[in-house]
């Protein structure tokens, strides 16, 4: 070492000893450079195979929000049943509880992360006036006539004017300053409800399940469509921009001859089992029990359980069936379009929630394609959180479709068998996988993606903003309503859903399987 | 830094080469980690950062929560890394390549450190306890900070004995 100070002593002028110990690495640089293309190119050529195979190449996400010019006259909006779901559809119109922008604003300063008060401020402007709230319950009728009050809204120029009050539906449907309804009751009064606003030429936004019964189905289609109004039902993950990629991934058929598709719900907390809270203020005075019992088919005396926590019981509602299968249901078929199924078998029981409900808190149901050679198993339970996914399984690959979507090759696929023998296709990778919020269709992913997407985490804030699907689902309406179209979750999609929900409840109540007669169109 | 590099005797012979080899390997590390990340366009340090714990994750989440600062933090990270990176291929200002690359390294590992009780989304590759890979390069590039190596071996030589 010493004679290496001696030398740094001396500063010679560059001579070659000096100009190679100076340069002395940068052939490293052409090295690197060299492998670097090299892998470039192996992974653009290996992913090139892949997405021309496949005809990955045009498969596009449109961004969640392309925001047309509000033109035209404020549509006047109507809210039936002020209640949980009630309010976040509202909300997803522009309209919040002064309450709910307090505790998100509080939660946003707790911790950053939290961007609901954010994303709904962003919301787009759907021109749209809060004019009557409807509830059977007083409180949330007070609370209703609040957030028509509310200044705090991404509606520009928001109208002041204070919401009208309504006991009773049936005149909130007769004002003339209503042009559209959001349904938001239990499902006992879907039907009752939602065919006379159609004879009222209201513009309907129902929730599901579309209807309590079979026989209602028919009614409220019939109704809707006599009349023309713009139907929307509230399966608001139909615009969930997964849902559109899997359409288009069964579209170019990469799973092969799909026969089998297993959904399903588990949810382990008293509220994933409608155990809902009771308010304080709730009681004989400010509960409307007979007006909410009225075409309940069994007539009890008050019971507050019943008015708050009504899905637990058949006389409101179909349990899983209308809540949770509905909503797989509607997934599976918007990206499948499967259609009413020939047969439906249902089995489960009450295993863990032993509080006096009828409906089942363990529920399974096979319904049966046979013209599409294919199954749909739809297995929930309630008293356990496991996540199991949504999966469709294809002779040749894999898909499953939550927020993001994710294709694994078969293993066994003759199809792919020649890539994956030349190591094209990874089968410890996916072959296709759609990362939400990232805007981006990925072919061959690491395995860290590979991670995020099957974990659903993946925040992005730079390309596309946060969206709420309420949101979406209602400003489709809406726009529908102003363009004179058919929105996404129309009437007859309404009526498929209705049926097959309906054919899960029948098989489980009458303990054998049920059949859909397409001649006579009844569930027999 | 200079003060304190001066004190230890310069490395010579084998240690020399070792330590240059070192650098060289580092820097080709930075290099590609930045240039991947600058040729994926959804790429993002969001999900990191995120899910970070120990007592910066305030700073780290709140940094995921302002999209202008997020943008700000990917641009530095990525063009950092590729700076680091060629810096220490090269030995072109290395004791300074050598504190910041050690400097950001200390960055990720106080977003994610592998304590005891703290559990992340991402696998990492293997197992850790305290210490990690982060950690260990970070500690190597201190060690080329104090016994710099790029006036001996590199384009400082040039550059501070013309």
């Amino acid at each position: 070492m010493s004679k290496k100070n001696k030398s740094t002593e001396k500063k010679p002028a560059i001579g070659r000893r000096e100009l190679l110990k100076g340069l002395a690495t940068v052939p490293v640089l052409g090295v690197f450079a060299y492998q670097y293309l090299q892998k470039q190119n192996f992974k653009k050529r290996k992913k090139q195979q892949i997405v021309s195979e496949l005809g990955l190449d045009d498969i596009k996400v449109d961004p969640p929000c392309v925001i047309p010019s509000r033109s035209g006259d404020r549509l006047r909006l109507g809210i039936i049943g002020y209640g949980g779901r009630g309010r976040h559809l509202v909300r997803g119109a522009g309209f919040a509880h002064p309450d709910w922008i307090k505790a998100k604003s509080k939660q946003a300063a707790e911790n950053s992360l939290n961007r609901e008060l954010q994303t709904f401020m962003e919301q787009e402007d759907l021109n749209v006036e809060l004019t009557a709230v409807c509830d059977l319950f007083e409180t949330r009728l007070n609370q209703g006539v609040e957030t028509s009050e509310n200044e705090v809204s991404p509606i520009k120029n928001k109208s002041s004017r204070k919401a009208k009050a309504y006991r009773y539906y049936q005149d909130l449907l007769e004002s003339k300053d209503v042009d559209m309804v959001i349904i938001a009751t239990p499902d006992h009064w879907h039907a009752p409800i939602a065919i006379n606003a159609a004879q009222a030429g209201k513009h309907i936004y129902l929730e599901k399940c579309i209807t309590r019964t079979e026989e209602e189905v028919y009614q409220v289609t019939d109704a809707v469509k006599e009349s023309g109004v713009v139907f929307q039902l509230g399966h608001q993950n139909h615009q969930s921009e997964s849902h559109l990629i899997a359409q288009q991934v069964v579209k170019k058929n990469i799973l092969g001859k799909i026969t089998l598709v297993e959904t399903t719900t588990n949810r382990n907390s008293p509220g994933g089992a409608w155990v809902w809270n009771i308010p304080k203020e709730a009681n004989r005075q400010t509960v409307d029990w007979q007006q909410f019992q009225l075409p309940a088919p069994h007539k009890v005396p008050f019971s507050l359980e019943r008015f708050f926590r009504w899905r637990c019981w058949f006389d409101y509602g179909t349990g899983l069936a209308g809540d949770l299968l509905s909503h797989e249901f509607a997934a599976i078929n918007q990206i499948l379009q499967l259609g009413i199924p020939k047969t439906a078998a249902a089995s489960g029981g009450i295993y863990h929630y032993k509080d006096g409900r009828d409906v089942p808190d363990v529920f399974h149901v096979v319904l049966e394609y046979p013209e599409r050679n294919l199954s749909l198993v739809y297995s929930a339970t309630l008293a356990n959180g496991n996540w199991r996914g949504r999966v469709i399984m294809g002779q040749d690959a894999t898909m499953e479709v939550g927020e993001d979507v994710l294709v694994s090759a078969e293993m066994e696929s003759e199809r792919y068998r020649n890539k994956i023998e030349n190591g094209i296709i990874d089968l410890s990778l996916p072959l296709f996988s759609y990362k939400a919020g990232a805007q981006g269709v990925d072919a061959v992913t690491s395995a860290t993606e590979k991670y995020f997407s099957s974990k659903g985490l993946f925040y992005t804030y730079r390309q596309g903003k946060c969206v709420d699907a309420t949101h979406l689902h209602i400003k489709d309406w809406i726009d529908s309503i102003r363009a004179r179209k058919t929105p996404m979750c129309h009437i007859d999609f309404g009526f498929e859903e209705g049926i097959a929900c309906h054919m899960a409840t029948q098989a489980y109540l009458k303990g054998r399987k049920v059949e859909w007669d397409p001649v006579k169109k009844r569930i027999v | 830094m200079v003060e304190a590099s001066k004190k230890l005797s310069a490395p010579s012979g084998m240690q020399l080469s070792l330590l240059v080899l070192l650098r060289v390997l580092i820097g080709w590390h930075f290099l590609y980690e930045g240039l991947v990340k600058l040729a994926n366009p959804y790429w993002t340090s969001a999900a990191y950062l995120a899910e970070s714990q120990g007592i910066f994750a305030g700073i780290f989440k709140s940094i995921v929560a302002n999209p202008l600062a997020l943008q700000i933090v990917d641009f530095l990270n990525i063009w950092g890394l590729i700076a680091i990176g060629l810096a220490l291929i090269l030995g072109f200002l290395g004791t300074i390549a050598s504190f910041a690359g050690a400097f950001l390294i200390l960055l990720y590992y106080l977003a994610n450190p592998p304590f005891i009780g703290f559990t992340y989304s991402m696998p990492s590759e293997g197992s850790y306890l305290i210490v990690n890979k982060n950690l260990i390069e970070f500690a190597a590039l201190l060690v080329l900070a104090f016994y710099p190596t790029s006036k001996l071996v590199g384009v400082d030589r040039l550059i501070f004995k013309a």
